[in-house]
């Protein structure tokens, strides 16, 4: 089992708030992505989760059992630190078996439990080295198999691949969801790259400021943004937004022609990827667009063409910045 | 890129320095030089350094006179013991603040306030003292008047924040220790307060000066604020995820002090516990006053070849070559590790 409730949980430093009141349910076996700019607090909600920080006011339950007091050891949680956070002083196989040794299992039973967790993290060889003579990716694993080890109620991830090269950051991202696969725990993930949010989460929670913008599914967030930040923030490249902000439209939703459309501009700059071509086209009034056109496409810069939406791929948003629903 | 000197330079340069080096350690070396002299060779000026016949007399003179084994198990004894009692505290202490350090006061009140609360609650224990003609009667008035200033205290000391708490346990270090001494010789030597005929107890018979129960706790509290402050720096550079990491595999407090923390810092504490080794071991002021026999180290040991009767500066001098010889070969054994202590994280 590993049910988490937040109620009305509000985390202050001083007079800087840094989370105003939080309220959310992950439910049993869910992969939930905490997401958004650096500063709005995901790194710090997790913490809270974790007890590594004391609430100001709400409550944490895990399992419907009130936990806001109860100290981190006491949470039967497992974290993954983006900095790996590994005992430098203890060999692989110490480090994995620590939590083990502190629930004080008997030591055949911790052997087996860390051969498991090598084997599948591919980890035998080096069970006898030190963290410093790990690769960042070897060491990755090593903390990943700590977390494992114990069946936590939830794993928290805190930014784990923030520290890897993009190569093993894709290998690892589609790892650590395998794992999520077969162990069926509960996860959440912080990270501020909505392509790792995207891919990786059962439902996504937006925070912008401490606030929770919006939780839903990958797609749900992509199709119905509930406002401007989460319509920005989702998508890449980002959402076109016109007219003071009242109109947004992905640049994949943007149709070009050298004929007519309706909106006129002017090729800026290309950026070919060679599966696509984003173009960087002023629209004069309406102000810089972003489209995404086909690998193949032939427009330079300085270029005219002309733009068309999609139909009923545009999003409007009031002068609040809340989505307007059709 | 390195720095380019040129040749000339640096010869200048090593001339200099070994002449600076040579100039500090000429002291040394006139003090090893006349502990293999005659007491009237190592009295003559001027000194003949190099021609004088060689004796080794002094050494069995003053192992004869004064049982240098005696006073080299008692310095033990305290350097050891207040070291180890040392660190019980220091390394608590340097974690809480390493780790989770306030900035900011713990209470409203303002530093006046609080002197005035100190002083305040000091008077009162005065006056309860005099009105008692400076004997509390019985032992339940006496903790009464020991409370009342010490709970205020505590209280003041606890709301401090950690970077102000670490500047008062400095402030400890700036006054002359001779400032002290009045007050500290007489609470070690005729404690009336403590150490008398209660009724149901009598303590008349004890005292502290001169013995170990004196001396570890004391010692312990001369050099707690630097161990305090070294492992303060060195704790500063481990990395708090490490610590937090541990606190979610299901470490203890306990755990985390002693299997995760101890052992990262331990090139730190052992030059920590070096460092404070050398300075018990070299102590003298409070030695020399405060001891006379059973728990005398051997900064006395020296001392009781400079007496009224005369300066017996060879036989200082053999008993001063004596008392630093077991400190100078462990320093040398482990100055590689006190170096490395000294500089971690400078050079990380």
């Amino acid at each position: 089992m590993g049910t988490i409730a937040l109620n009305r949980v509000r985390k202050a430093f001083g007079d800087a708030v840094i989370i105003p009141g939080a309220d959310l349910e992950i439910r049993n076996g869910e992969f939930v992505v905490f997401v958004g700019p650096s500063g709005c607090g995901k790194s710090t909600l997790l913490r809270l989760i974790a007890g590594l920080e004391d609430t100001t006011s709400g409550h944490i339950s895990i399992d419907d059992k009130d936990v806001t007091d109860v100290p981190p050891a006491g949470r039967e949680l497992a974290m993954v630190f983006q900095s790996y956070a590994l005992y430098p002083h203890m060999s692989v196989r110490s480090n994995i078996a620590f939590p083990l040794k502190m629930a004080k299992m008997p030591q055949s039973e911790i052997d087996a439990k860390v051969n498991h967790a090598a084997r599948t993290l591919n980890l035998n060889d080096y069970l006898d080295r030190k963290p410093g003579q790990l690769s960042g990716g070897q060491r990755q694993r090593v903390a990943i198999g700590r977390a494992i080890v114990r069946n936590p109620k939830a794993f928290l991830f805190d930014e784990p691949l923030s520290n890897l090269d993009a190569a093993l950051r894709v290998n690892m991202r589609i790892f650590i969801m395998q794992l999520h696969k077969d162990l069926g725990s509960t996860s959440i993930y912080v990270t501020h790259d909505q392509v790792e949010a995207m891919t990786m989460a059962d439902r996504i929670v937006v925070l912008n400021k401490g606030n929770i913008e919006q939780v839903g599914s990958p797609l749900e967030l992509y199709n119905h943004p509930n406002s401007l930040f989460v319509a920005g923030f989702i998508g890449s490249p980002k959402m076109n937004f016109v007219e003071d902000n009242s109109i947004g439209v992905r640049p994949e939703h943007l149709q070009t022609s050298d004929k007519k459309g309706d909106w006129a501009g002017t090729v800026k700059l290309t950026e070919n990827l060679g599966s696509d071509t984003f173009l960087h086209v002023d629209g004069g009034q309406l102000g810089m667009i972003t489209v995404r056109a086909s690998g193949e496409s032939t427009l330079k810069p300085g270029d005219r063409i002309w733009l068309t939406p999609e139909k009923g791929r545009l999003h409007r948003f009031d002068a609040n910045g809340k989505a307007i629903r059709k | 890129m390195a720095r380019r000197q040129s040749k000339r330079k640096t010869i200048i340069v090593s001339i200099v320095a070994w002449m600076i080096g040579l100039l500090l350690f000429f002291p040394i070396f006139w003090t090893m030089v006349a502990a293999f002299k005659t007491e009237s060779d190592a009295y003559s000026l001027p000194q003949n350094f190099l021609t004088t016949p060689w004796t080794l007399e002094n050494f069995g003179i003053v192992q004869e006179r004064s049982d240098y084994f005696r006073y080299v198990f008692n310095t033990t004894v305290i350097v050891v013991l207040s070291t180890l009692l040392g660190l019980l505290f220091a390394i608590p202490a340097a974690w809480s603040m390493a780790f989770a350090p306030t900035s900011e006061s713990r209470s409203k009140l303002s530093g006046w306030n609080w002197l005035a609360i100190v002083l305040g609650a000091l008077s009162v224990c005065f006056l309860g003292l005099y009105f008692t003609d400076w004997k509390p009667s019985n032992a339940l008035l006496g903790i009464a008047l020991l409370l009342i200033f010490v709970v205020p205290a505590s209280l003041w000391a606890w709301s401090l924040n950690t970077h102000n708490s670490l500047l008062w346990m400095l402030s400890t270090k700036m006054m002359p220790p001779a400032g002290a001494l009045i007050p500290i010789y007489l609470i070690f030597n005729r404690n009336g307060l403590v150490f008398r005929d209660w009724g149901w107890v009598n303590l008349s018979e004890y005292n502290l000066i001169d013995s170990f129960w004196g001396m570890v706790p004391l010692m312990t509290l001369l050099n707690l604020p630097i161990i305090i402050w070294m492992l303060f720096t060195y704790f500063k550079e481990i990395p708090v995820g490490i610590l937090e990491a541990a606190r979610m595999d299901g470490a203890s407090l306990w755990n985390e002090l002693f299997r995760i923390l101890t052992p990262m810092a331990l090139p730190g504490i052992a030059s920590t516990c070096l460092l404070n080794i050398i300075l018990a071991w070299n102590e003298a002021f409070w030695s020399l006053n405060l001891t006379n026999k059973y728990a005398a180290p051997l900064s006395f040991f020296i001392s009781e070849y400079s007496s009224p009767e005369g300066q017996f500066w060879a036989k200082l001098s053999a008993a001063s070559i004596m008392a630093i010889a077991p400190i100078l070969v462990v320093g040398w054994f482990s100055q590689k590790q006190l170096v490395r202590g000294l500089t971690f994280g400078a050079v990380k």
